[in-house]
């Protein structure tokens, strides 16, 4: 038991060593993408990659209508506002039975996840378009469909990007969540899988990656927002 | 008088408030003929209908009986041959200098090289030459209001209606928007309804001023203002009509 410690408890030179191991050197046989973490992070990605695109697509369309006319939220938010406060999480069941296991559940629960932040906070924007600006439109001769999109979505443009920067986290938490439960690949197993052979450098190693993917994502929204919304009061 | 451009007929405007059910009169009986090119200022107390009435003859409120007829035709709805300028400029913000000023013809679906000729010429007009690819967070107030300004009349209207637009800028600036606004009256010249709280920038801008009565909103008077541009603010002629207009007001703020 008391051998056991330093294995429980890695000091930072054994994570880097494990970082070092999985990164570079040949893993053990029986995990899918030879024990190597190039391969989880990949299939990580890319599963959330699919989820969030799903997720900010839905997500602004259905913002987008539930935001500029009334008809459709007064259809719709009963049904939303009830759905919405179910934790990601407790798909997981359903999600399993229904997808088995694997990329699509994975997708499924990170669409989950991202959708409501990207639908609420795009409702928000929506329905802050400032009258005035609807008002100057429409005497300078736009249509509906022309105040909708050269009005109401450009003015909701922040709102939907703080949307997008909360969801693309959110979803970044459900992926490894649903990994960790129903998945044999991604860098939520590989964390589980490291447990449970007791290696905990390699879950630490597993879980900076985790940490160091989500930063980078982050990050790179970031630069695509200051990007698109220069145009924003600088305070 | 047939030659007006644009007729105000009889609007009157009452709001009923949803809970109480108050209904509260904003405008009744209002009758005002524009000529053509010519310059109306619309003064009086707060809260006597101005703006509503501005709204209504924009189209982007109905009244609760009457008309507006702009050569003769009936207005309903927006339109853009009546252009609005807001105090608060109300300019899109995700649009540089000249996108803004091309958004009535860009909606109108104007032809881009067609788009950017008016932009050039407009932007020539207020004097905004240099500043094309600003955005509105990088301008200053008055610039703001020259980009409003020529955004309005980029659509080419009959009628330009002011808000208070020169209201939320300090005194120099206003000044200097004044003469600019004279200015660019006398090249492109349209019939214009101002709304302000200022008598002296009634009696400096206008061809005739009228005065409203506290609400509900009816004219109380109406001052041709005789004297020849450029004006001087120190003038007899000049300080006379700003005291007699200013008293006409004060009578109507009394009652309140």
């Amino acid at each position: 038991m008391l051998a056991n410690l330093p294995q429980l408890f890695p000091t930072p030179v054994d994570v880097l060593k494990a970082l070092y191991d999985l990164l570079i050197a040949p893993g053990p046989a029986g995990l899918p993408w030879a024990g190597e973490l190039w391969g989880n992070t990949i299939i990580s990605l890319w599963r959330v990659l699919v989820g969030f695109a799903i997720a900010a697509l839905s997500g602004i369309l259905l913002g987008v209508a539930i935001g500029w006319w009334r008809n459709v939220r007064d259809l719709l938010e009963p049904i939303i506002e009830i759905l919405r406060p179910i934790p990601p999480l407790a798909w997981i069941p359903l999600a399993m039975l229904w997808f088995g296991l694997g990329f699509t559940p994975a997708v499924f629960l990170i669409w989950l996840g991202a959708f409501f932040p990207i639908l609420l906070n795009t409702v928000l924007g929506m329905e802050s378009t400032p009258k005035k600006l609807v008002e100057v439109a429409r005497t300078l001769g736009a249509n509906s469909g022309q105040v909708l999109f050269k009005v109401g979505v450009p003015s909701a443009a922040p709102s939907i990007m703080a949307g997008l920067r909360i969801g693309i986290g959110i979803g970044w938490m459900c992926l490894v969540a649903a990994e960790l439960t129903g998945s044999n690949s991604g860098l939520g197993y590989l964390i589980m899988y490291y447990y449970s052979t007791m290696e905990a450098a390699k879950t630490v190693a597993g879980m900076l990656m985790i940490g160091i993917v989500g930063f980078l994502m982050f990050t790179a929204l970031k630069k695509v927002e200051d990007k698109l919304l220069f145009w924003r009061v600088q305070a | 008088m047939s030659t007006a451009k644009l007729i105000i007929e009889k609007i009157s405007k009452s709001f009923s408030e949803k809970k109480s059910g108050k209904v509260t009169h904003a405008l009744q009986d209002f009758n005002l003929e524009v000529g053509a090119g010519e310059f109306v200022v619309l003064v009086g107390p707060s809260g006597c209908g101005k703006t509503t009435l501005l709204k209504i003859v924009a189209g982007l409120e109905t009244a609760t009986s009457g008309s507006v007829f702009l050569d003769h035709k009936q207005v309903s709805g927006p339109g853009p041959e009546r252009g609005l300028v807001f105090q608060d400029f109300a300019l899109f913000p995700w649009r540089d200098v000249t996108g803004n000023i091309v958004f009535g013809p860009e909606v109108l679906k104007v032809p881009l090289p067609e788009r950017l000729k008016m932009a050039e010429r407009y932007i020539g007009l207020v004097g905004l030459g240099g500043s094309e690819r600003k955005y509105p967070a990088e301008l200053s107030g008055g610039m703001k209001q020259r980009v409003a300004i020529a955004r309005a009349l980029s659509n080419n209207p009959d009628v330009l209606l002011m808000d208070e637009p020169f209201g939320s800028l300090d005194a120099q600036t206003r000044n200097l928007m004044q003469n600019e606004l004279l200015r660019i009256w006398g090249e492109d010249r349209k019939a214009i309804i101002f709304v302000t709280h200022s008598v002296e920038e009634a009696v400096y801008l206008a061809d005739r001023v009228v005065v409203m009565t506290a609400g509900p909103g009816t004219i109380k008077n109406i001052y041709p203002i005789g004297l020849s541009y450029p004006r001087h603010r120190a003038d007899h002629g000049f300080i006379s009509l700003r005291e007699k207009i200013t008293a006409c007001i004060a009578e109507e703020v009394k009652i309140i």
